[in-house]
């Protein structure tokens, strides 16, 4: 049993940005000021977040319980490695999130920012509510609760479009979580009679058969449908109704890396690697996962809309992250736990970057961005490390994630998985390169010849541009300095520290 | 005065029902206010009887001191104390909505109504505490024809409605009452634990005249109930009663029929005999996965806002039904809790539904167009109750399927299980379409053009305090039992107990 102590921060850490939404809505009046109320509980949950770094790569973990809700179960709070990486990730990234919010809301008069606003601070804690769950239990409070506060933020428009995109989201999400994961959830209570912590290997060994395995695994891999795993990935797609910075924050780092985060718990703390390997069934799921990222990086070949191609690109990258893991080897599982991290900042780039084309040329898609780059440069160059980074490609961080997993696939002896990655990663450089490439080197000689001057630049405002290229020099940083992350994910395999 | 606790909880609204029979008429304003007055008398009453079996245990009172097996006898434990804090809570909230409602709905009547509603609660509540199998008839009967005549008043429709109720309610009640019958001649007594006694001294276990009377008053009980397919009386009469009768009348009736159920079960005929002579249990269990699916398809069917409603408790019914003959300890808890829990929620979305219709004077779900905007605080009462179906964390709601769904599978009932899922799932689209009209409007704008959400004139606004403080106030306890759900159940598995309903009895 790892070493832990008690304390209040990662409730405080989960509550802070829950908090924020009073004086959000007293504040709908003076929009600055209900910004600013977003900011400072930013920065409160950040620095609860960071204040807890040190004990945990010291090796020591932070528990804290709320209120025992059911006989023998709690709702509870434990921060390890994992938690802490994703908690980092989704609480670093809101802060810069709710920055390039106010440019791209304003810059296009939204309606209800104040809603969007609230809704976002909900989903915020629920994020983190997932990262510090302590037990399956929680887990599932904490999903379902962004499953829902999720949801007047993907429908934001409250138009027919929103509201198709609305009812698939909500649909997939539900009800594979009520479907799925509740009845599963429910047997291994009663099959274990226990708590339902997570636990280093596990706490399921013991408790079911094989077959008992094998259904119950399926039913947590498929009802955790944020993850993107096909068949029930549409919901993604559909989602990107939403206004770009739900896009950006949420369906590439908050929502869907919640979903392969409770795919990596089930894995790690549920069922534990040891048994699953002695249970020999996890190819099924690393199967599925290869097939999502072939068949999505060949559908996002085919999407003209920048944002629908980014989210076919997010299906295929969250299925790195659980074939990492269903591969059980040490280094492809700390290879996915920091695919979290390095696809979030790539991908939220991508997606900012999408974001702000739109609000300062008002296109959507890839075809009209031919040339673009000279209008828009430094926005098209921070796309283009955001595409490196996804892609895997050095010097960005996404290089260091895909290594690990390569490598977890070689130790597991899965040549032909090796082959999937090695496929994909082509892939995805075919479908994001070229956007960059066009907008710089436009194919139409009219517009290559046109002189480039920073005078004729027509960037977003200032809060758009800003967070992307932040990001974007993260993804960079990650590169060099990725120690820190590959500490913490080793903290779940045993030799970090 | 306390030990007179359990008599009190009947005293306040009959001798109330009666007073304002008599003086509502003449003074208008004092029906509503007396109404409010005994059932919060009543409350309090209940409180203090819970509290004192939580303390000493079950508690006997003989009405007029008289000792049974001859006098009638109060009975109240842990079950029905729990109950009947239910039962008096929900009237007493339903009564503080009916406040307006009553006379605009039911002009000129509003003191025959209040009379006849606090006679409802009270036979209601006597049902809950009586510990005699034949005063049970007695305040089974009362609480029928109030409820005949309170749901008459409301639109044409519901006049003959309540005459189809009428009908059935008699079969049903004979039926009980045949039951009852057969098991005096056997036993000869009514009071309910001396039968139990009589049963298992004399060995009449394999007496097929017990047996009759097992089934009689089970099914007679099923009718009342509206367990599928003997629920074709309920939807109308509740769906076209007056708002206000529907809100006391849908979350409790069938609740209540429930508890006489698991009464008779355990107490009268225990659970061995229940569930182990009679080898019927796993027919229930399936007739109840009918019943749950087929109110959840009917209630997909309508477009009419409380019709829908009433199917769900065609649904809910299935439920608790199907959670007691699981025979299974944490089955019957959920069954248990599940009765508390859906009398609080089906309250809730009642509340809703008579607040849209107090509003726009509409009936059908299109009603609530637009309502998030113009009612922020009926909606936030109205996702709460119907989180609570659903069943989404950390609402009553979440936890009753916990309990039931854990019964079907300790007990191996799979198709149980998953008629529970469907019907959760089902719940889920019939609520979100609500929220969705409520959120979009009945015919969204088509393109991006979102800048136009100007405010419209329609004139509709919050609902009046004596009509949100019910629902708010519903809203609070549905989450309340969600989350302090460890020690309710904590009781009711004190009750459960000496009943040893190990997994598998059957």
């Amino acid at each position: 049993m790892t070493p832990a102590i008690t304390s209040i921060t990662p409730l405080l850490a989960c509550l802070a940005s829950l908090a924020a939404v009073l004086p959000i809505l007293l504040l709908r009046k003076t929009p600055n000021l209900r910004e600013s109320a977003t900011f400072a509980a930013g920065f409160i949950k950040f620095g609860l977040v960071v204040s807890m770094l040190p004990t945990i790569l010291g090796g020591i973990q932070i528990e804290y319980t709320l209120w025992q809700i059911l006989p023998n179960l709690s709702i509870a709070f434990r921060v390890d490695g994992l938690g802490m990486l994703f908690g980092l990730v989704a609480s670093s990234l809101w802060i810069l999130t709710s920055l390039y919010t106010i440019g791209y809301m304003r810059g296009l008069k939204e309606h209800s920012q104040t809603r969007f606003v609230a809704f976002f601070a909900v989903s915020l804690s629920a994020t983190i509510g997932v990262a510090f769950s302590a037990n399956l239990f929680t887990l599932y409070l904490f999903y379902e609760m962004l499953s829902l506060a999720t949801y007047p933020l993907v429908t934001h428009h409250q138009d027919k479009e929103a509201r198709t995109g609305g009812r698939t989201y909500l649909t997939y999400l539900l009800s594979t979580s009520i479907g799925f994961v509740l009845p599963a959830l429910i047997f291994v209570f009663v099959k274990t009679g226990s708590s339902m912590e997570f636990a280093e290997g596990g706490f399921l060994a013991g408790h079911v058969s094989g077959k008992e395995a094998l259904i119950l695994l399926l039913l947590f891999t498929f009802g955790f449908a944020k993850s993107g795993l096909m068949p029930f990935h549409s919901w993604l797609p559909g989602a990107m109704v939403a206004p770009t910075p739900v896009s950006a924050l949420l369906h590439a780092v908050a929502v869907v890396k919640v979903g392969v985060f409770c795919v990596i718990r089930v894995f790690t703390g549920v069922f534990g690697l040891e048994f699953l390997k002695t249970m020999d069934i996890a190819t099924v799921i690393a199967w599925a996962a290869a097939f999502t990222i072939v068949v999505s990086s060949l559908i996002a070949l085919s999407q003209d809309n920048l944002k629908r191609r980014l989210a076919f690109s997010t299906i295929g990258q969250l299925s790195y992250i659980i074939l990492g893991v269903a591969l059980l080897s040490d280094r492809a599982v700390m290879g996915s736990m920091t695919h979290i991290a390095m696809h979030a900042v790539g991908k939220i780039t991508l997606f900012m970057c999408a974001g702000a084309i739109f609000v300062a040329s008002g296109k959507k898609y890839i075809s009209q961005m031919e040339g673009l780059g000279k209008k828009m440069p430094i926005t098209f160059a921070a796309f283009i490390i955001g595409s490196l980074s996804v892609i895997g490609l050095p010097p960005t961080g996404g290089l260091i994630s895909k290594f690990y997993l390569v490598t977890g696939a070689m130790d597991a002896g899965q040549t032909a998985l090796l082959i999937v990655f090695l496929i994909s990663t082509m892939l995805n450089a075919a479908y994001l390169l070229p956007i960059g490439y066009r907008a710089f080197f436009p194919k139409d000689p009219d517009l290559a010849r046109q002189p480039f001057s920073w005078k004729n630049t027509e960037e977003a405002s200032l809060p758009c541009v800003l967070p992307l290229c932040i990001t974007a020099v993260m993804a960079l940083v990650l590169f060099i300095k990725p120690q820190f992350l590959l500490n913490l994910a080793g903290l779940m395999v045993g030799h970090g520290g | 005065m306390i030990e007179q606790a359990p008599i009190l909880i009947l005293i306040f609204p009959f001798l109330t029902a009666i007073f304002v029979a008599l003086v509502g008429s003449q003074v208008k304003s004092a029906s509503w206010l007396l109404t409010v007055a005994s059932l919060g008398a009543s409350v309090c009453a209940t409180l203090t009887t819970l509290v004192q079996v939580l303390e000493q245990g079950t508690i006997r009172y003989y009405v007029g001191g008289w000792a049974p097996p001859f006098g009638i006898e109060l009975r109240i434990d842990g079950l029905n104390a729990l109950v009947a804090v239910t039962v008096s809570v929900v009237a007493l909230l339903g009564a503080i909505y009916s406040e307006g409602r009553v006379e605009s709905e039911t002009p000129k009547k509003s003191s025959q109504y209040y009379a006849l509603y606090l006679l409802l609660s009270a036979g209601l509540l006597g049902i809950v505490i009586t510990g005699d199998a034949f005063n049970l008839y007695v305040l089974l009967e009362i609480a029928a024809l109030t409820s005949y005549a309170l749901l008459a008043m409301g639109n044409k429709r519901a006049t003959l409605a309540a005459f189809k109720y009428l009908i059935m309610g008699t079969i049903g009640a004979s039926f009980y009452l045949l039951g009852v019958g057969y098991l005096y001649i056997k036993t000869g007594s009514l009071n309910m634990i001396d039968i139990q006694e009589q049963l298992v001294a004399n060995g009449l276990q394999d007496s097929s005249t017990v047996q009759v009377s097992f089934i009689m008053i089970t099914v007679g009980l099923w009718v009342k109930m509206a367990f599928f397919p003997l629920h074709a009386w309920l939807p109308n009469s509740y769906a076209f009663g007056p708002t206000t009768s529907s809100c006391i009348m849908a979350p409790l009736v069938t609740k209540v029929m429930i508890y006489v159920m698991v009464r008779m079960v355990l107490t009268v005929f225990g659970p061995v005999y229940a569930f182990e002579v009679l080898e019927w249990g796993n027919i229930v269990v399936w007739l109840a996965v009918i019943a749950i699916l087929a109110g959840s398809i009917g209630a997909l069917a309508q477009k009419d806002l409380r019709k829908m409603l009433t199917f769900l408790i065609i649904a809910e019914v299935g439920y608790m039904v199907g959670g007691v003959w699981l025979a299974d300890e944490t089955g019957m808890t959920g069954a248990i809790y599940h009765i508390i829990s859906d009398a609080f929620m089906t309250l809730c979305v009642f509340l809703f539904a008579g607040i849209v219709f107090a509003k726009t004077g509409a009936r059908d779900i299109y009603a609530v167009e637009g309502l998030f905007k113009k009612m922020p605080l009926t909606m936030i009462g109205f996702l709460v109750g119907a989180f609570s179906l659903i069943g989404i964390p950390p609402t009553a709601g979440f936890f009753s399927k916990w309990y039931l769904i854990q019964g079907g599978i300790n007990s191996g009932n799979w198709e149980y299980v998953i008629a529970l899922l469907i019907s959760s799932l089902v719940n889920a689209v019939l609520f979100f379409r609500i929220i969705e009209i409520a959120y979009f409007g009945k015919n969204p704008a088509e393109g991006h053009d979102h800048h136009l959400h100007g405010d419209d004139h329609s004139g509709i606004s919050e609902a009046p305090i004596t009509q949100l403080v019910p629902l708010l106030g519903t809203a609070a306890i549905i989450l309340l039992i969600g989350i302090f759900n460890k020690d309710l159940v904590a009781v009711i598995q004190n009750f459960l107990e000496p009943f040893n309903l190990v997994a598998g009895i059957r």
